[in-house]
């Protein structure tokens, strides 16, 4: 980065491999992958999902208006990896003002105007009493809540590209810092499970029948998973522990292709990579391993592999999470970032569970199984609806 | 933050395009209440055009006319779009369509209904491959989005278009979530003086405040609809005297701009 980066003092993660961020080590360690026959709604396709147990139990007390099953999902995420214990940190040390919150979400909590719709009125169609749209389906009602929750006072709001939403978060915390407006900065978000994503991918055609099989050569689409998953963001200490994770580059493109198809040449994935190298200071030959956006889909991976090997050419280790958790939507980003700080604490190249066979058209790159190997930088990439490209680097201090 | 006013678009009820608009904002024209018209997309391929919702034309005019009025190309420039939330009747239509007994969706107003849409039909009409972001903070969108687009100018040195828009949701919605019209602002910011600046902008954070609109029926536009809590900054820009105007944001948190010649 032109600045001095910065380092993530606090970082979280629920999905459907358990709470927190020891589930999911133990599930990449072994291949283990936590989709199942989806059982949310009932879908014509037999459609797999990662869906995130146990999440009946609505808000209460002061929150209680803005209970709906994202908010449930995201304060999970407060709750794991002693993520607010470090927002509170935060706060005693810059101040509630000086705290920023940027959130990211694809469909909020839509799900409970999805309810609501299904109480209308019979005579004039109105929605029922009680349903409260500033504090659930609005894009907004993530971050208002979170800002309630967490006590901060600092600049807000909630970015909604797609699938690209978190990821881009830690370009908007890194310009937040730089220009003065907070000190520190809450990042993340959630994506739950609602009607609207279900029906609205099957009838895009994109969801796999059985699970998600990223890069294979019988891929056939996606599988939806829900997460939810927080970081902290701080200027780095003049010298960081070595082992401190930081922020080194972020890069961000638009494809100008199609609303809700990739570009098939890659030409705008490949702009946001290179300009995260660039923003990093790092030639291609510095990552150590790659999270692949890496959905599934026919189009979406052969162009992400065509992007990735003309920068880094075909030997850099990558592959694509989506086989542990499904395609988490607006929260991929910080399952990215989660697997990212994984794979740098423990040395470890993740595989892909699912993946039987590479298509004989990617590079040989592609990891189907994890293997033990030093990691120090990684990037991730996440790209969304409307030709949205964001790449993350991640790397130890030192 | 300091940066630099380029250029500007326009459009809501009586308000056609900056030109038009700006000697009413100053007082120097009556305000005539009017429907908000919303050009088609000229932008935009016909199949594109046949798809996109009022939401987008709405946006995509606004961007448009300020990238115009600075003879740039809007290839050239990141973009931060900015409204209160999706396009309402989009998502009115999956809310009855998943409601019904048969819940097939239209590919298309699934991929319409992401708060991005905006943005998305932006880069394809104007073929950027800059980045585009989307956000939202309720009713305080318009202020989040100027503190986005302005820590991006900021961050690379060039000009930053922030495109803040909203428009009525239909029914049952409209009961939970009132807009009143719609009505879409665009400013193209820079963090350095150029030939066409208009103004320079000093941008901070403050507590709760705002600034009304001294016309009653456009102090009643600010109140009635997110993006209209630019109307102060607008006049301001208007009138080109140097002031201090104070920007509706969050609860407890408001955006001082004080507005000087550049």
């Amino acid at each position: 980065m032109s600045r001095a980066p910065l380092f993530i003092s606090g970082l979280s993660l629920v999905s459907a491999l358990g709470d927190g961020l020891a589930p999911s080590w133990d599930a990449l360690r072994t291949n283990r992958s936590a989709l199942a026959p989806c059982t949310f709604e009932q879908l014509p396709i037999a459609a797999w999902a990662g869906e995130v147990q146990r999440l009946e139990t609505p808000l209460s007390g002061a929150f209680a208006a803005f209970d709906c099953r994202n908010h449930r999902l995201a304060e999970r995420a407060l709750a794991a990896d002693g993520f607010e214990q470090a927002v509170a940190r935060a706060v005693a040390k810059y101040g509630a003002r000086r705290v920023g919150l940027f959130t990211g979400t694809s469909t909020s909590g839509i799900q409970q105007s999805e309810l609501a719709y299904h109480h209308r009125d019979p005579q004039s169609g109105a929605l029922p009493g009680g349903f409260d749209y500033a504090r659930t389906h609005n894009t907004y009602a993530l971050g208002r809540f979170l800002r309630a929750r967490l006590g901060l006072a600092g600049p807000s709001f909630t970015l909604s590209t797609a699938c690209a939403a978190t990821a881009k978060l830690f370009a908007v915390a890194a310009r937040m810092i730089n220009a003065g407006l907070c000190d520190a900065a809450v990042i993340g978000g959630a994506d739950s499970f609602c009607a609207t994503t279900l029906f609205g991918f099957q009838a895009l055609g994109v969801m796999a029948q059985g699970p998600c099989r990223p890069f294979d050569a019988a891929r056939n689409g996606i599988s939806i998973g829900e997460a939810a998953g927080f970081a902290l963001l701080e200027r780095a200490p003049a010298t960081p522990a070595p082992d401190a994770l930081l922020l080194l580059g972020t890069g961000e493109s638009a494809d100008a292709y199609h609303m809700s198809s990739p570009d098939p040449q890659g030409t705008g994935a490949a702009t946001a990579m290179r300009q995260a190298l660039a923003q990093a200071g790092l030639a291609p030959g510095a990552i150590d391993y790659i999270n692949m956006h890496g959905t599934a889909t026919l189009v979406g991976d052969a162009a992400e592999d065509k992007a990735v090997t003309s920068l880094f050419g075909p030997h850099t280790p990558r592959s694509s999470a989506k086989g542990f958790t499904g395609h988490t939507l607006g929260a991929a980003g910080m399952v990215g970032a989660a697997v990212a700080a994984l794979a740098i604490q423990h040395g470890f190249l993740p595989g892909s569970p699912h993946t039987q066979k590479l298509a004989p058209a990617f590079a040989p790159g592609h990891l189907l199984t994890g293997r033990a190997a030093p990691v120090r930088r990684v990037m991730c990439n996440a790209f969304g609806f409307g030709g949205v490209n964001c790449s993350v680097i991640l790397g130890r201090a030192s | 933050m300091r940066l630099f006013a380029d250029a500007i678009g326009l459009r809501g009820p009586g308000l056609e395009g900056w030109e038009a608009s700006a000697p009413i904002l100053s007082g120097q024209a009556p305000y005539l209440p009017a429907e908000t018209t919303i050009p088609p997309a000229a932008l935009l391929p016909a199949n594109e055009r046949r798809r996109a919702p009022q939401m987008v034309k709405l946006a995509l005019s606004v961007g448009a006319e300020a990238f115009a009025s600075a003879g740039l190309a809007p290839a050239s420039c990141p973009t931060v779009f900015a409204s209160s939330g999706g396009d309402g009747e989009t998502i009115h239509e999956i809310l009855a369509t998943l409601a019904g007994p048969l819940r097939e969706l239209s590919p298309t107003r699934f991929h319409n209904s992401v708060h991005n849409v905006a943005a998305g039909y932006w880069s394809i009409a104007t073929g950027a491959q800059t980045p585009a972001t989307s956000l939202c903070a309720h009713d305080g969108s318009f202020a989040a989005g100027l503190l986005e687009a302005g820590a991006q100018a900021l961050a690379t040195g060039g000009a930053v278009a922030l495109i803040a828009y909203d428009l009525p949701y239909p029914a049952p919605l409209a009961a939970v979530r009132r807009i009143a019209a719609p009505f879409a602002v665009a400013l193209l910011l820079s963090p350095a003086a150029t030939p066409r600046s208009a103004a320079r902008l000093e941008i901070d954070l403050c507590g709760p405040g705002h600034s009304a609109c001294a016309t009653p029926a456009l102090e009643e536009l600010r109140q009635s609809i997110p993006a209209a809590r630019a109307l102060p900054l607008l006049a301001a820009l208007a009138r080109g005297e140097n002031t201090s105007v104070t920007l509706d944001y969050l609860e407890d948190l408001a955006l001082a701009v004080q507005v000087t010649s550049p």
